[in-house]
């Protein structure tokens, strides 16, 4: 269970060009399940997701993991978290250009030390498991949308996550990618994976594997539906 | 293998890929960091070489020089002061000894014609011959039997046969040296027979070479005593003024190499910033950032070193630094062509690597730890 409360976020603070992206959020995240962030360009819900996933600290408000407050942590601990809690899919994939895909799959691995071997064979199986293995070899900068983000998700789970964070994720992408996305999304919830979604795209905020629907204004929640 | 030994292997992978996905920035940095290596290696390792090579060849000297001097000038010595200084104690051999400078015009240099010393008896010479040195026989062309014809500034002629070129070894001291017989020598120079250029002294004790140079002086008043250690000092002097004035030359280029490899490594591009952001976001602690980036910092400069070195110490030790020589070992015509023995000082290839691979990895460590500490999400915006 994650849980936000009192959660908001100044960037620039002090300064002429000050933004106040969040302001007090509190929302519980429930395990297991498809949580949604919808809202329009501005309103807060990358912020709110980087928080959750711990790439940026609260300006003020707390945040628990499983009960633990995370958002007070040293770097060296939150990193750790952030390891051992989430997979990110970036909204551009922020794949590593001129490496391949396998090797940006097993990139979150190296600073555990797993046996190189062993680690390859896990990445090679998530690619395969998304339909790019076939892909491994290639510098990801070769890829379609559709494949990189698919690569982007395989690298999300190579240090198997309980949470899996998707920002933006069928911005560029077509129909059928969508589909295929959704499907995944399905795939990982019925798992035991928690995953938490922003989307503007109606494809997702009206799809049925969505458990929680949280709409945002503003830097506010203004509504949140289950 | 232990986590930590693969997490050191893959950070490793990772930087050779990461150097290599660059490699025209990277390659361009390393050419010119191996190249400032190799011009200060050169120096040093001639620098050191050279001043070896003096210290070997002096200890083969006489161990005190005695010469007479005048109004603060070297003047002739007589044989009633050789005599004076033979009954002295502690001194086991009293050799006069005759040699002089002679500017060549033939060969645009300036020799030194010397008589060999009566104990030597490798390098005797009979009358009408001479022995040359590897800088004389270059510039006048000549060979063991060939003719060498050398003419007084006061017009006299020197005919001799060259009965032998002094090898290559002994060039630092020995490459303008023409050897000759006594009378020759005086003939040419015009000299009377009790004359002589200066008075060199072995002493039975090498421990009381300075108390027997004292003792001397005391007999001598007039004379001036050039201990072997006196010698060492001027050579050892004269070569690491020349070192330094080396050095100092190539201060503008290491300066200019520092402000390029700070320059790389604290203008982190936009694109290395957001890597930095994407490892971090994908957890990767601020830790690992910078072992991979002092892997990257550290094959590029070790590379970079490795090459700088091992090419200073082929030009140095076969190729007798023809890019320093003008420099370092003088800018006479006759400069010795003598191959250095080659030597590795553990303690100069450690102030090597402090003057360019420290400072390297330094710049590399504050920005990147700067960015590697910041939290991903502002470094990837």
């Amino acid at each position: 269970m994650i849980e936000l409360s009192g959660l908001t976020k100044i960037y620039n603070q002090g300064k002429a060009n000050r933004v106040e992206a969040l302001r007090g959020v509190d929302l519980a995240i429930a395990d297991g399940r498809v949580t949604v962030l919808r809202g329009p360009s501005g309103s807060g819900k990358t912020t709110l997701l980087t928080l959750v996933g711990c790439l940026a600290r609260p300006t003020t408000g707390r945040i628990r993991i499983d009960g633990e407050i995370v958002s007070g942590l040293p770097e060296r601990f939150l990193t750790e978290v952030r390891r051992r809690t989430f997979g990110f899919v970036f909204q551009r994939f922020n794949l590593v250009r001129g490496l391949s895909a396998l090797d940006n799959v097993m990139l979150p691995a190296f600073p555990l030390g797993v046996a190189h071997a062993r680690l390859k064979e896990k990445a090679f199986a998530l690619l395969d498991h998304f339909g790019v293995a076939e892909r491994a070899a290639l510098p990801v900068e070769s890829l379609s949308g559709g494949e990189a983000q698919r690569v982007a998700i395989a690298r999300a789970l190579i240090n198997d996550p309980t949470v899996v964070i998707a920002d933006e994720p069928t911005a560029s992408l077509d129909g059928e990618r969508v589909a295929q996305f959704l499907a995944i999304a399905e795939d990982l919830k019925r798992s035991g994976k928690t995953v938490l979604i922003t989307s503007h795209d109606p494809r997702i905020t009206h799809a049925e594997i969505v458990d929680t629907l949280v709409t945002m204004a503003d830097g506010r929640i203004v509504e949140e539906a289950a | 293998m232990h986590p930590a030994l693969e997490r050191r292997r893959h950070l490793l992978d990772f930087a050779v890929r990461s150097l290599a996905r660059r490699p025209t920035k990277n390659l361009g940095l390393v050419v010119v960091y191996a190249l400032v290596v190799f011009l200060l290696a050169s120096v040093m390792l001639f620098g050191s070489a050279i001043r070896r090579e003096a210290g070997t060849l002096l200890a083969e000297g006489p161990e005190i020089t005695a010469q007479a001097m005048v109004m603060g000038r070297h003047d002739l010595a007589r044989t009633a002061d050789v005599e004076a200084l033979r009954g002295l104690r502690g001194v086991r051999r009293v050799e006069p000894r005759l040699w002089g400078y002679l500017w060549d015009t033939a060969g645009a240099a300036n020799y030194t014609l010397m008589v060999p010393l009566a104990s030597d008896a490798a390098h005797r010479v009979a009358k009408g011959k001479a022995i040359v040195g590897e800088g004389v026989a270059r510039a006048r062309k000549l060979a063991v039997g060939k003719m060498l014809f050398l003419v007084s500034p006061s017009g006299k002629f020197l005919k001799t046969t060259v009965a032998a070129i002094l090898p290559a070894s002994t060039a630092l001291v020995s490459s303008d040296l023409v050897l000759v017989e006594e009378s020759d020598f005086r003939a040419f120079f015009e000299l009377p027979a009790e004359v002589w250029t200066d008075v060199a002294l072995s002493v039975t004790n090498p421990a009381e070479v300075k108390t027997v140079a004292e003792k001397a002086a005391l007999r001598l008043p007039g004379f001036r005593f050039v201990t072997r250690s006196d010698m060492a000092r001027t050579a050892e002097a004269l070569f690491s003024w020349r070192e330094g004035f080396a050095l100092a030359l190539l201060a503008g280029g290491l300066l200019a190499f520092v402000i390029l490899a700070f320059d790389k490594a604290s203008g982190l591009s936009a694109e290395e910033k957001r890597e930095i952001g994407i490892l971090k976001a994908i957890g990767w602690e601020t830790s690992d950032v910078i072992a991979l980036k002092l892997w990257e910092g550290g094959l590029v400069s070790g590379f970079a070193f490795l090459v700088g070195v091992v090419a200073a110490w082929g030009h140095v030790f076969f190729f007798s630094a023809g890019l320093l020589e003008p420099v370092l070992k003088g800018w006479a015509t006759l400069y010795p062509r003598l191959a250095l023995e080659p030597s590795i000082d553990a303690l100069e290839l450690a102030t090597l690597g402090v003057l360019t691979v420290v400072p390297y990895i330094a710049a590399i460590l504050v920005p990147v730890w700067r960015t590697a500490s910041t939290d991903p999400d502002a470094v990837m915006r």
